[in-house]
């Protein structure tokens, strides 16, 4: 598959998701740059984490109306796959590409640590290849994790199976004190209606080899290449 | 040249981790009667241009596509021509 990675004045896990779609999964990689206004041949884009135009005035709020953006949504609502981690998550939010949006951490701390998510639903190419109620360990690092949606978007949501992650215990159980930031009932990830688009706050690309402490990451790439028809 | 201002504030029902974190603050500094705190955010604008109605209308579609969010947020402005 062609993946591209998309770079934003600010992205700072950028290169780590190059390196993992690369040298671990043995796929072809490009990066593109927040001014291009074409992607064309590409299968996924990633928008990475980070800090893109500095966080000002509401996380994605600026990167949002980026050049690349109005190639994205075309690209997106034409079932491209798009997968934002983050920051990224937080600028789909801001394109309205996924429904919601982002606050402050409860406990207004940046969180930098490992958590446990738990996979609500195995029917979107993001999961497709993990199962129900399967946790993953992943680390999150962020100060805007702390994901809102109101009552009625959330039960159409549901009812689309728009929910993919919670926060959740090791042993899966979805608890009030493990969830990190206060997401509107632990919601660590959502996709569209179509599930061609993920947005998850936990860093897939951060857990994907042992030596980094966990290769739960890894189900995520290998449910979109096994999706896809790409042996893994 | 006119001057325009910008308040946006956390929608009701909305959670406002900050707000309360300084609410907390006053509280323990003995201000008891601070019943409730949300924090918002002020901008100040300068605009090329002498019809009221134009400029607010062109503000206000400047708020719902970027300096506020819809989904969180809601916006009042004052124009001063």
């Amino acid at each position: 598959m062609r993946f591209g990675v998309v770079v934003f004045p600010g992205s700072n896990c950028d290169h780590d998701c190059f390196y993992v779609l690369e040298h671990v999964l043995g796929q072809q990689v490009s990066y593109v740059w927040h001014g291009d206004t074409d992607v064309s041949g590409y299968d996924c884009l990633v928008l990475p984490g980070g800090f893109s135009y500095g966080d000002y005035l509401r996380t994605g709020a600026v990167a949002r109306f980026s050049p690349v953006m109005g190639a994205i949504e075309r690209f997106a609502n034409a079932g491209g796959y798009v997968i934002g981690i983050c920051n990224g998550f937080q600028i789909l939010l801001e394109a309205g590409l996924l429904p919601g949006a982002m606050m402050r951490n409860t406990g207004l701390k940046f969180i930098c640590r490992f958590v446990d998510i738990r996979v609500e639903t195995s029917s979107t190419p993001w999961t497709s290849s993990a199962s129900v109620g399967q946790v993953l360990s992943a680390p999150i690092a962020h100060n805007e994790g702390n994901y809102q949606v109101d009552t009625m978007q959330l039960e159409e949501m549901k009812r689309h199976g728009q929910v993919v992650f919670r926060y959740c215990s090791p042993e899966g159980s979805v608890l009030p004190e493990f969830n990190p930031n206060g997401a509107t009932e632990a919601i660590a990830g959502v996709c569209s209606i179509e599930g061609n688009v993920l947005g998850m706050m936990p860093h897939p690309e951060r857990a994907s080899e042992a030596e980094m402490g966990s290769e739960d990451g890894l189900v995520v790439w290998r449910s979109l290449l096994t999706h896809c028809g790409v042996n893994v | 040249m006119a001057r325009a201002r910008v308040y946006i504030t956390l929608k009701e029902g909305i959670s406002d981790p900050q707000g309360k974190t300084v609410l907390r603050a006053l509280k323990s500094l003995g201000y008891d009667e601070v019943a409730d705190l949300r924090v918002g955010k002020y901008m100040e604008l300068e605009l090329d241009g002498e019809d009221k109605g134009k400029l607010e209308s062109r503000l206000g579609e400047m708020s719902e596509k970027l300096l506020a969010n819809p989904i969180i947020e809601d916006y009042r402005m004052e124009v001063e021509v």
